[in-house]
């Protein structure tokens, strides 16, 4: 897998109960790129994340990982090269401490005890949560924990990392913490949020899903530009790029909301 | 309804330990037959789900008091009889630990009492017959109900089997069954109105559940029997091996040490211990203190011993000072050694 | 009745102080769970009437109190909290057993009440000694243990995702019950109607927190077998000296009552 290509070819899925999840979702994300994923709630972001490493199978199209598509027999090199962070990192840590919990990836894919020992302490030191490793996982605080979800898939060093809601009830400090994290990785990255402001910050392109299905896939300044669509995908423009009230007194007068936190 | 460590003797602990180990044994095994991944994460995840729900309390209609689910019966039900017994067992072994509810030794007699018999032999035995294959909400409650209720009659019994067995408590057979048997029939019903409740809500909710778990579960009707005849026989052999060493354990000891020295105290080894002998066997009330009087109430009759309240007295007053003593100097034992250690840590910090 | 949250609050209060540091809580779990289960046969294995041999056993929790630096008066409280049921099966022992077993001065002392004292002394001694193993130890380190000592593994490895989801769901259900008392003004409890639904809806979220937990795994190559790195080191002597020391000094207790010899003695002295 040498190009880290994620693409999307027509994916429909329907869950057992008849809710359809997906509808014809197709896109291609190329090595390196940062992309947003969008959409009101229900859209589909979810179960399109299950389905880029094989949580989840469509029930008619493919996906396509590196060099091969997606099937259940080449699942464990696909897993192996897609990370995914999952919404609620209550989910994502199981075992009975963080170290456990990073090393369990790491010796599953038959690393060496030594290996896998400096492996954990690199990718928590690397999320700012060495202090943690002998901590059970209940008793860390939400940002903690999703500090070390991250690095349960960082210490694995995937080619493509895939996030659900990553910012979803973090402080602001914690928050900007992870931004610059995410800066700092360098191969494709796949993020689902409703954190638009985020998205503006750590993404160059931005799919937008609706109903199952992709309303707009490009730049993430044009999209969000796009008022109309925002607005159909019940979402808002992010603060960062709203007029702020406090700079233009005009805006101020007009504006139904006369405080909002600055984001630029 | 747990069994106490209190309660029971080492030999009948250490049978049903040896049996719960070897039942844990062979679902671990049975469930790694299963191959089923899923169940990895779903056995601890429902576990925890029994335990809160444990302590949730809801009113008991017309009694004005409550009662909370037990969880053997719900969890045979959603995961099948193996992983249902692993499951009770580590709910029981966190209990156990953590709110010394039963305790460590008793544990094994737990483990038999709420999992053995609710997912071994009431589960498959009444809950399903009366379930069925096809199931309605009426089947379930009928069947959640009937089980249950069966589930803590033979648990209570097997307490009361347990406890008497252990001959600590002095409760009379029948007396204990009078006792335990209504008062369980109470619970029974009360657990089975929750087990229905639960197990009717997701019924209605998401059949599919009941459904695909049922589905996968592989045939255990005939495994069952062999089961519990395996059980009950290792049990009985165990439990007639534990409970001849458990009885002749100290005669056993005592034998041993006769043909090993030719005396049945041991020789007094060293000048001191002579030395204390000697004025042991010159002031002491009664020499052979170590004598099980209580256990022998025709012991009165023994021609060395005088007229037995006289020979309690001089035991008990022994037996008091002694312990006292005994207590006193374990906790002033204990005391300096938690003083020892704040000053050497004091004193290692000025260093 | 039991408090959901509180006992929670409790049980991670015991892994705080299994996370201190002492020449005990650095031996090897299992030495612990060895000898702290030598112990509970040892105290349960005198017959009923056991009063003064029972106390030298008291030495071991106090030592590991003490040297371990337990609190003491939570311990007590605890012990003080589950006692009622000992007390519940023993009470009838009085009743029954009359006969005056001992004679204290112008006292008499019935088998029923010495048995009673007898079932109570134990009580204490082997929930004190397991709580102090737990509060020296912490629970994975004991299910670590019992891998080593044989249990089989997906009993262990469900044993520890039960301890870590039980945090989880036991706060999940407990809001959900605060949210139902804010909004039940008589503070009734829930009738069974409303238990249905609500550890109904309980258990569905759980099974589908069940099935997202096993995405994660298989997301981290989980393939039936959860593997854990081998933190025990080898037994060492320390380890050694501490499961054999107290062995003998069980023995000793168990079968030539230090206490009964010390009080013969003292008693003839005083004569």
């Amino acid at each position: 897998m040498s190009h880290h290509i994620v693409q999307a070819l027509d994916i429909h899925y329907t869950y057992p109960d008849g809710t359809v999840g997906l509808a014809g979702v197709s896109f291609s994300i190329s090595h390196g790129e940062s992309v947003a994923l969008v959409g009101e709630n229900g859209a589909g972001k979810s179960t399109l994340l299950q389905h880029l490493n094989g949580c989840l199978l469509p029930e008619s199209g493919s996906v396509r990982i590196g060099d091969s598509f997606l099937n259940p027999k080449n699942l464990a090199s696909v897993r192996r090269a897609v990370g995914m962070v999952f919404q609620n990192p209550d989910d994502q840590l199981f075992m009975p401490t963080v170290f456990d919990d990073v090393a369990f990836g790491l010796l599953n894919l038959g690393f060496t005890e030594d290996d896998a020992r400096r492996r954990v302490a690199e990718a928590l030191e690397t999320v700012g949560a060495g202090h943690l490793a002998g901590r059970p996982p209940y008793k860390l605080s939400i940002g903690e924990k999703r500090a070390v979800a991250i690095a349960t898939v960082w210490a694995m060093s995937p080619d493509i990392l895939v996030m659900d809601e990553p910012s979803a009830s973090l402080d602001p400090r914690s928050r900007s913490r992870l931004i610059a994290l995410l800066q700092t990785f360098k191969h494709t990255k796949i993020i689902a949020t409703h954190d638009l402001d985020m998205a503006a910050q750590l993404c160059e392109r931005t799919i937008v899903l609706h109903q199952g299905k992709v309303t707009a896939d490009g730049q993430t300044v044009d999209v969000f530009r796009n008022e109309e669509l925002l607005h159909l995908s019940s979402l808002e423009k992010p603060l960062g790029m709203q007029n702020c009230p406090v700079c233009t007194t005009a805006a101020l007068l007009k504006s139904p909301r006369s405080h909002h936190p600055h984001g630029h | 309804m747990h069994m106490a460590d209190a309660l029971i003797s080492p030999a009948v602990g250490g049978t049903m330990w040896c049996a719960s180990a070897g039942l844990i044994g062979y679902s671990a095994r049975k469930l790694r037959q299963e191959g089923d991944d899923r169940k990895v994460p779903l056995m601890g995840v429902l576990g925890a789900f029994v335990f809160a729900a444990q302590m949730i309390n809801f009113s008991i209609p017309g009694t004005g008091s409550s009662g909370h689910l037990g969880g053997g019966m719900l969890l045979a039900i959603l995961l099948g009889p193996y992983a249902a017994l692993l499951v009770m067992a580590s709910i029981l072994t966190v209990q156990a630990l953590f709110f010394a509810d039963g305790g460590l030794l008793a544990l094994g007699c737990n483990i038999f009492n709420l999992g053995f018999i609710p997912c071994f032999l009431v589960y498959p035995l009444v809950y399903r017959s009366i379930a069925g294959r096809n199931q309605t909400k009426q089947r379930i409650l009928v069947a959640s109900l009937v089980a249950a209720i069966l589930g803590l009659q033979l648990g209570a019994f097997s307490v009361v089997l347990e406890t008497v067995a252990s001959g600590i408590s002095e409760l009379p057979f029948g007396t204990f069954v009078l006792l335990m048997q209504p008062i369980h029939l109470a619970i029974g019903v009360v657990e089975g109105l929750a087990t229905a409740a639960v197990v009717g809500f997701v019924w209605q909710a998401r059949p599919e559940i009941l459904g695909t778990i049922v589905s996968s579960r592989p045939k255990i009707k005939t495994a069952t029997g062999r089961v519990a005849a395996v059980f009950l026989v290792s049990t009985a052999i165990i439990g007639g091996v534990l409970s001849w060493f458990a009885s002749t354990a100290p005669d056993g000891l005592e034998w041993a040490m006769q043909r090993t020295s030719g005396k049945a105290e041991l020789a007094a080894s060293s000048n001191t211990h002579a030395a204390l002998a000697v004025v042991q066997s010159k002031t002491a009330w009664l020499p052979d203190y170590d004598l099980p009087v209580a256990d022998r109430p025709v012991a009165g009759t023994d021609a060395r011993q005088p007229a037995w309240p006289s020979v309690s007295a001089g035991k008990s007053l022994s037996g008091l000072v002694g312990g006292g003593l005994t207590l006193i100097i374990i906790l002033l034992f204990g005391w300096a050694l938690s003083r020892r250690r704040v000053s050497w840590l004091e004193g290692d910090r000025h260093a | 009745m039991r408090n959901l949250s509180g006992n929670l609050l409790d049980i991670s209060y015991l892994d705080t102080l299994a996370a201190g540091d002492s020449p005990l809580h650095r031996l090897d779990p299992r030495a612990k769970l060895i000898v702290t289960i030598a112990f509970i046969i040892a105290v349960v294995s005198f017959d009923r009437y056991t009063i003064s041999a029972l106390m030298p056993f008291g030495l071991y929790p106090v030592v590991l109190i003490s040297a371990g630096r337990i609190p003491a008066m939570y311990l007590l409280k605890k012990i003080f909290l589950v006692a009622p049921f000992a007390v519940m099966v023993g009470i009838f022992n009085p009743l029954i057993d009359t006969t005056v077993l001992y004679h204290i001065g112008p006292w008499g002392f019935s088998g029923g009440w010495v048995s009673l004292v007898s079932i109570l002394l134990r009580f204490c001694l082997t929930v004190a000694a397991a709580l102090a193993l737990l509060a020296l130890t912490g629970f994975n380190a004991v299910c670590e243990s019992l891998l080593t000592l044989g249990m089989p593994r997906p009993f262990v490895v469900q044993l520890s995702f039960f301890y870590r989801y039980m945090f989880v769901l036991g706060e999940e259900a407990g809001r959900v019950a605060r949210a139902r008392s804010l909004r039940s003004f008589d503070g009734r409890a829930m009738g069974l109607t409303e238990f249905g639904s609500f550890s109904g809806h309980l258990l569905l979220r759980t099974l589908d927190r069940a099935e997202r937990i096993y995405r994660a795994m298989c997301c981290r190559g989980f393939d039936g077998h959860v593997p854990a790195l081998r933190r025990m080191r080898k037994g060492v002597y320390t380890d050694v000296f501490f499961v054999l020391g107290w062995l003998v000094l069980f023995f000793i207790f168990r079968y030539y009552d230090p206490a009964g010899k010390l009080g013969a003695f003292m008693t003839g002295v005083w004569r």
